[in-house]
């Protein structure tokens, strides 16, 4: 009966705790709190809460791309974010996460991935993004990719130097000062927005107990631009074609408007400077 | 549509806020609360080395003689005569059970029930044996921490705002709309599944963030705190409850009601 309740009440445009069907919980940012790590990010939206590392570290690039760097995902659904990840069962979940990851950052103009190559086809940048999942809330998926995209912003890659030496075997000379790094431009970063169909309409940020009505959600991956990167169907129901059209509307308005919010809060942060209270875990 | 996002605030510790006389003598397990051997031993206590130390944490509560320490997040422990709202996970299962039962209440239900007995290992046994407890129909349920839940003579309130209330003594606190016919099964294993008018779920979700803040700030739950916190949130949209700031705006208007009303 509580589902009835649930799916009546998004009907009419009025959640459970009083948001509308466009509406985002309140979201926390935090970087920079991890400090063995070349970037990081908090996210709190809600419950649920994400941690992202992300490390830089000298490889050989890829035999197909010689000229770039590439990332590495890794997920990890920490046994605490909710009893049924014990044990080996966040396992599929963190795949799962991981190969979406992929698939949005596959395409050519989401990281300017030329910028990582050090010397062409021997050295190259790998940045390695670990997604740790502390709290599971609901909306999984938009909370980490704001995550990934707010580490990514927090990055910084040490500059290195490539020398000739005499014999002609060339040496990396990595710079003295632990300021002088490259930053990557994240203008391009999607960010995935989950849209869960319930009923006749659509729902934004779906808490863990609007996940819980059997209905299907769809994944759009978005840019600050508002153009569609990826998009993939999750869940058991089935969906009509319009209605997609509907939601992919709705998760475009929606993304430029995630992306502006998340814009404006990274770039206050770092203005902020040394001057910021970093809160961390404790606070 | 809205979306906020923000930097991360440190909480700031209540007690500042409050401007509170007296201070509240705080232990964590192993503190020694006092030497002296003239108390009797409350709960959360216990005699080690000629010393009362406390084995919770939480604050220390003295009664004449009586000493105890009062914890401040707890499971929840039964006791005769308590109401507790839960969901249906497993149920024994006997001929009888499968002629009779099924068709009333099946797992994944939430109902309401009073504690009939506590056994020695603390499972409960609990009866629905009154009309007013049984399956629940339509409405939101909340999950709090058990020891934030007062205890009084009932549990079941009726808020003139337009919505009723179940505290239950585990923590889960339903709300539901006010059914208009009272003498018909009220509770009852019955399912309403009409559609809630929309002022009805304008009121349970107004309730609804009214109670996650009362928590967040760590407020006692009972019948008068909520209503009041009610009433101070009538000027902000539902949705901007659950924001910091006038969540705490909200809670101190509260706290300042609920004092003047005691003194």
């Amino acid at each position: 009966a509580e589902k009835v309740y649930i799916v009546h009440g998004v009907q009419e445009d009025l959640r459970v705790d009083g948001r509308g069907c466009e509406d985002y919980r309140c979201v926390d940012v935090e970087t920079d709190v991890v400090s063995n790590t070349s970037g990081s990010a908090r996210v709190k939206l809600g419950h649920t809460d994400i941690l992202v590392g992300v490390k830089a570290e000298m490889g050989t690039p890829k035999l197909e791309k010689p000229n770039e760097g590439y990332l590495e995902f890794f997920v990890d659904c920490s046994a605490n974010a909710t009893p049924e990840f014990e044990g080996r069962g966040g396992d599929d979940l963190g795949t799962e996460i991981a190969n979406a990851l992929y698939r949005i950052f596959n395409n050519k103009s989401s990281v300017d991935l030329k910028s990582l190559c050090i010397s062409p086809r021997e050295h190259c940048w790998i940045l390695y993004v670990d997604v740790l999942l502390l709290e599971c809330g609901g909306n999984l998926f938009d909370a980490i990719s704001i995550a990934v995209k707010a580490a990514l912003f927090n990055t910084r890659i040490p500059r290195v130097r490539v020398l000739e030496d005499e014999e002609g075997s060339k040496d990396i000379e990595l710079s003295d000062d632990p300021y002088d790094c490259i930053r990557l431009s994240v203008e391009n970063v999607p960010c995935i927005v989950t849209l869960r169909k319930i009923g006749y309409r659509h729902v934004v940020d779906a808490t863990l107990q609007e996940e819980a009505c059997p209905w299907a959600s769809l994944l759009v991956s978005v840019t600050s631009k508002g153009v569609v990167t990826c998009m993939r169907k999750v869940g058991k129901g089935s969906l009509d074609p319009e209605s997609i059209f509907e939601m992919m509307e709705t998760g475009k308005r929606v993304g430029k408007v995630l992306h502006t919010s998340l814009q404006n809060i990274l770039h206050k942060e770092e203005s902020l400077g040394t001057k910021r209270q970093k809160v961390g875990f404790l606070g | 549509m809205a979306m906020e996002m923000r930097l991360p605030v440190a909480r700031k510790p209540l007690s500042e806020s409050l401007g509170r006389e007296s201070k509240k003598h705080l232990v964590v397990p192993g503190d020694t609360i006092t030497t002296d051997t003239g108390f009797m031993r409350g709960h959360g206590t216990y005699m080690g080395e000629e010393k009362l130390i406390a084995s919770v944490a939480g604050s220390v509560e003295r009664v004449n003689k009586l000493i105890c320490v009062k914890a401040l997040k707890t499971r929840y422990n039964g006791e005769v005569g308590d109401i507790v709202v839960g969901r249906i996970t497993e149920r024994r299962r006997s001929a009888e059970d499968e002629l009779a039962m099924r068709g009333f209440l099946q797992e994944g239900d939430l109902i309401s029930a009073e504690v009939q007995a506590v056994f020695s290992d603390g499972a409960v046994s609990l009866h629905t044996r009154s009309l007013k407890y049984g399956k629940l129909g339509q409405g939101v349920l909340v999950q709090v921490s058990p020891s934030l839940v007062k205890r009084q003579k009932t549990h079941f309130h009726d808020l003139p705002c337009g919505a009723s209330v179940i505290l239950g003594n585990n923590g889960f606190i339903w709300i539901y709309p006010t059914p208009e016919h009272k003498e018909e099964d009220a509770g009852g294993f019955i399912a309403n599944l009409e559609p809630v008018s929309l002022a009805d779920r304008e009121v349970i979700s107004r309730l609804r963030n009214c109670i996650v803040s009362l928590v967040t700030q760590r407020m006692m739950l009972y019948d008068t705190s909520i209503l009041y916190c009610y009433e101070a949130s009538l000027p902000h949209p539902i949705k901007d409850i659950l924001k910091p700031e006038i969540m705490e705006e909200i809670v101190l208007e509260t706290r300042q009601r609920l004092l003047e009303q005691e003194g």
